[in-house]
């Protein structure tokens, strides 16, 4: 370790207890960084493409999750490497901005670190590779902008989004019923978003499960469902043009914030207190009772006295509702979220054309749908799924179809997928190569190679011959000067996408691009690890 | 530079063929463990919890076993879960299922060491499983229509779902037990309105149905003991002591005097509201809390029969047969709707006195009374009935039914061999595979009532190789039998299920080509 000595020839303490930490400098930091960020994408590498395999992770209590979601993966995986950390940010920081391709931008830049060790074993300085990567970066980020299409779809005409979802899906579990799942997720995607600005409101589409039934029970509701059932079992469990009080206030007696008592020390004090008591109860009905509402969903639970009281005048009321459904229930039947009593008017009921309480299976599991809302801008999804697992697949499955389509709704240009756009950019930034002076000219050409890993990994996925069919592609497509040509996965028998119908958005691919090139660099530009030794 | 280490210290990760074997090894040993007790003649687990008492379980119902075990593989438990799922959805067919995807899997190894690909293994196993369903849809049959052949389909599959099970002495008994309280759900799939009473003593011969409904509740000191034309108040009250519900309001005084006055005022509270539910012109009144000794005497006094804490199942059911609603205000009394039966005792079983309602008004509810010789024998035959209730009620839903004895899964063996013939490619094994593995089924029924199951499964290949063959396995004689003449049936819903969902857990465990195992969160107190 190094040490540094005042004029007296004392050491300074740069570090505490220094000797209890072990640190890494120089090449061997930046090589064992290296093999841990490789470590991590290797285990991704099986999972991409539709063929890839997915991952069992039993949680620190025995749970059992089974993906190929790489985001997933990567936040179960309860990494303790910290730069096996960086990847998992890396993977969830695509999750946050496009929803997909989490596991494809993890090998990418397992393949882009991969490069850089060859280069650092060359003597290249890890910031010139760093630039280099940068450069190549933005020439590939321009390049998929000049083979991007536009892509037409309008409300009416939905099918192109139906297949850029089924791409999405294929590689999913449910690829069995893809189709069915695409079209729920862009009517979804349809009934929420303002096509005027291109904006789209993931949250007001609810995805709601059920374990029991097939997946090809799955369906989409114009509505809510709320996993609650009615607050008194003889309450009418169907009700035809609802108008619902909102509530977030108790049906109990008050309990204000401040610390009171209430003294009792005369009989009629007692009988008074008594007296209040059940005015109150009969005071916060008569109100919702008042208001016209003839339904009333309350985030709190009633006393047994209340709940009495509302069966008794015929108002059917469901209780102990969550605070983000009620307000996707306030959005969808356009009411008013009311938190006194007193502050309840009719304006501010919330219309529904039908609320009805739905049974499953054979346990007590009930739901109660409210739909034909005022506004229709509120969804559900509800899935079925022959266990717990598959629903919580086909969930996540969903969320990345979902995205897809909210991307697309937002910037609607398109590169062909199936590996093609990476080979394509990898062509292209192996010309550019050429043209840099300097050091920088080996990375930019490493980078090229690097993108290759993504067709490469498809291909391998799919049991083709990986090298054999990247070199076929890679021909084919200078030769013909056609960007659409991909790794055949499916076996159809044509390397055309567009032929395929497979595509992804370009702002997901070119997100790809930087997200990865920027970990790369950081990781790249660490030469110094200082951890705590083993305890 | 070593591999650096990825996961924390105790996290464990396997990968590829290691982490298939792992998989295929812990599912077929949930299936093996399950598969003996399949079938008319399947033998039965003990259960011994390690809970206080080690209290013993005995039973042959798949989902049960499983539920029970303390499972340490993620492949099992993706077999178990499926196994809870099927006993949710339809309640039968808990342990085809798991016996079904863990033969599934037991092909795919094979295929798997032969260098077939899982994912090439997958989508034939998906078409297989698609014919397979279109086969049974073009062999169901559906008597919805028709009252009479409906009734006798019921009957033939409650008694098929009870032959395996501790019933099956009795089965006619308690088929005709169980189809007729599911006839009289009119369609509802709401199990709640049966209610099963477990009385030990007499032989489960004794069990009866009881048209109306019986409470396991014994009637007040000093009230009627029977009562004709009950009008009967369904309440959900506090009846002990009336508390304050405002928030922070408490007694304070300054004599004993005052308690004394205060104390008066509170049974004077009591008394009004005795009074008020006296006022309701009841005979009858339930109460899901505690009745203390004051109101009770009150109510004694009145000549009104009261019934303290009775649970909340027993009141929504009490409600929804008499056809009154529960109440916890009593001001108004016109507005509340009373329930009524023409007649209230109490009765013996056994030993116990019980409160019976007879003649009630609606007549969707009813009561099933068991007895046996022991509670293990009770607690299996309650599951057996449930099963046979949950199975019968999704078939008056769903009405279209199958026979049984290993015939669907030989009608779908054969269509799926057909399937593979037709299919080219290494998908075809794959197809084949899955015939196999359907008729590991009938194997399986057979192996457990000790029969030559290869000589019988030849058989009941050649037999169904003839078009429209109803043959089956005939445990009883051991041979092959026309299961429409044996009137053994299934509901077509329960085989779906089964295909399906062990179909979608194979597919699963299939796909899976590593296991990371996180470090076991580390326990604070104990352990």
């Amino acid at each position: 370790m190094a040490l540094a000595f005042d004029e007296y020839g004392r050491p300074f303490i740069i570090l505490k207890e220094q000797e209890q930490k072990t640190r890494l400098r120089g090449l061997d930091a930046q090589k064992a960084n290296i093999a841990s960020g490789k470590a991590v994408a290797r285990i991704l590498r099986t999972s991409l493409g539709p063929k890839g395999m997915d991952k069992m992770l039993q949680s620190p209590d025995g749970d059992v999750t089974i993906t190929n979601d790489g985001a997933t993966i990567l936040e179960q995986m309860d990494v303790d490497n910290q730069i096996a950390k960086l990847m998992v940010e890396l993977s969830r920081s695509q999750d946050y901005e496009i929803g997909d391709g989490t596991t494809g931008v993890v090998v990418m830049a397992g393949s882009l670190l991969e490069q850089a060790e060859k280069l650092l074993e060359r003597g290249i300085h890890p910031i010139r590779i760093a630039e280099g990567y940068e450069v190549a970066s933005r020439i590939a980020f321009e390049h998929l902008e000049r083979i991007s299409h536009k892509f037409e779809f309008s409300a009416t005409d939905i099918e192109p989004l139906v297949q850029t979802c089924m791409t999405t899906l294929s590689s999913k579990i449910v690829n069995r019923c893809k189709r069915s799942l695409a079209e729920i997720a862009v009517k979804a995607v349809l009934a929420v978003a303002d096509l005027e600005r291109k904006d789209v409101n993931l949250d007001l589409i609810k995805v709601e499960g059920k374990v029991g039934g097939k997946l090809e029970d799955t369906e989409l509701i114009y509505g809510i469902v709320v996993d609650k059932d009615m607050s008194h079992p003889q309450m009418p469990k169907q009700i035809e043009d609802a108008k619902i009080a909102i509530l977030t206030c108790p049906f109990e007696p008050p309990k204000p914030k401040t610390k009171h008592k209430v003294d009792i020390d005369t009989v009629e004090k007692f009988q008074t207190l008594r007296q209040q008591e059940q005015k109150y109860f009969d005071d916060m009905v008569q109100q919702c009772k008042d208001a016209g509402a003839t339904l009333v969903i309350c985030q709190w639970g009633f006393d047994d006295e209340a709940n009495h009281l509302l069966m008794n005048r015929n108002l059917p009321a469901v209780r102990w509702v969550g605070g983000v459904e009620l307000e996707l229930i306030a959005i969808a039947t356009g009411g008013r979220i009311v938190p006194r009593f007193q502050e309840l008017t009719p304006e501010k009921l919330g219309r529904a054309g039908l609320v009805r309480e739905k049974a499953f299976g054979t346990t007590k599991d009930r739901m109660i749908y409210i739909e034909h809302c005022a506004n229709s801008r509120a969804v559900t999804i509800f899935i079925r799924g022959g266990n717990k697992m598959m629903i919580e697949e086909t969930k996540r499955s969903i969320h990345d179809a979902l995205c897809v389509a909210r991307n697309l709704i937002r910037n609607n240009s398109i590169v062909y997928g199936g590996g093609s756009a990476e080979i394509s950019c990898s062509i292209a930034v192996e010309a550019a190569a050429d043209k840099y002076p300097g050091v920088e000219q080996y990375a930019i050409r490493a980078f090229a190679d690097a993108l290759d890993a993504i067709p490469m990994a498809l291909a391998e996925n799919s049991g083709l011959q990986p090298i054999e069919t990247l070199s076929a592609v890679k021909s084919e497509q200078i030769k013909e000067n056609n960007s659409c040509c991909g790794i055949d996965c499916n076996d159809v028998g044509t390397n055309d996408m567009r032929e395929q119908n497979v595509f992804e958005t370009l702002i997901g691919k070119q997100q790809q691009i930087l997200l990865a090139t920027q970990v790369v660099k950081m990781i790249l530009k660490i030469d110094d690890v200082i951890s705590p030794s083993d305890y | 530079m070593a591999v650096e280490k990825l996961l924390k210290d105790e996290a464990t990760e396997e990968k590829g063929e290691r982490a298939r074997m792992a998989s295929f090894v812990g599912a077929m040993a949930i299936a093996d463990l399950v598969k003996t007790t399949l079938g008319p003649k399947g033998m039965d687990k003990i259960l011994q919890s390690t809970g206080r008492g080690h209290s013993v379980t005995v039973t042959n119902d798949g989902a049960t076993i499983l539920k029970s075990l303390h499972i340490d593989n993620p492949a099992a438990k993706v077999l178990v879960d499926i196994s809870k799922v099927q006993d949710d959805e339809v309640g039968d067919g808990t342990t085809s299922v798991v016996v079904l995807a863990g033969e599934l899997l037991r092909e795919a190894e094979k295929l798997v060491n032969a260098k077939i690909h899982p994912m090439t293994i997958i989508s034939g196993y998906r078409m297989a499983a698609e014919c397979a369903k279109n086969a049974l849809l073009e062999k169901v049959v559906d008597n919805k229509l028709d009252a009479e052949k409906f009734k006798a389909d019921l009957m033939k599959i409650a008694m098929t779902t009870l032959s395996s099970k501790i019933l099956s002495q009795d089965k006619e008994h308690f088929a005709k037990l169980a189809v007729d309280a599911v006839m009289r759900l009119k369609g509802s799939t709401n199990l709640e309105a049966i209610q099963i009473i477990k009385k030990p003593g007499g032989s489960l011969k004794d069990s009866f149905l009881d048209e109306g409904f019986i409470l396991d509740k014994k009637i007040g000191v000093g009230q009627p003991k029977r009562i004709e034309n009950a009008k009967i108040l369904v309440a959900n009250t506090a009846m002990d002591t009336d508390k304050v519900k405002i928030y922070g309001a408490r007694v304070r005084v300054d004599s004993m005097a005052k308690v004394a006055e205060i104390e008066v005022a509170e049974k004077e509270k009591m008394r009004e509201k005795v009074q008020k539910i006296i006022n309701h012109g009841i005979n009858c009144f339930v109460n899901r809390q505690l009745i203390y000794n004051f109101p009770e005497e009150l109510f004694a006094d009145a000549g009104v029969l009261a019934i303290e804490h009775a649970d909340f199942d027993g009141i929504e059911r009490l409600a929804l047969v008499t056809g009154g609603e529960i109440a916890s205000t009593f001001d108004n009394p016109e507005s509340v709707k009373l329930g009524h039966c023409k007649l209230i005792e109490e009765i013996m079983i056994g030993e116990d006195k019980l409160i019976h309602f007879s003649g009630v008004e609606m007549g969707q509810a009813c009561t099933i009374v068991l007895r046996g010789a022991s509670p293990h024998m009770l607690d299996e035959a309650e599951r057996s009935l449930h099963d046979a209730l949950c199975v019968l009620s999704q078939t008056v839903n769903d009405s279209r039914v199958l026979l049984g004895g290993g015939w669907p899964e030989m009608v779908m063996a054969k269509a799926v061999d057909e399937l593979a013939r037709k299919t080219p490619g290494k998908r075809s094994h794959a197809i084949e595979a899955f015939s196999r593995a359907l008729v590991a089924i009938p194997t399986t029924i057979a192996d457990n009532a000790g029969l030559d199951s290869a000589e019988l499964i030849a058989q009941l290949r050649a037999e169904h190789h003839k078009e429209g063959s109803t043959a089956g396995i005939d445990v009883i004689s051991g041979s092959v039998g026309d299961m429409s003449e044996l009137g053994i049936s299934e509901a077509f819903k329960v085989k779906q299920a089964v295909l399906l969902s062990a179909t979608e857990a194979a597919e699963m465990i299939l796909r899976v080509d590593e296991i990371i195992t996180c470090a076991p969160r580390r326990r604070e107190d104990r352990m």
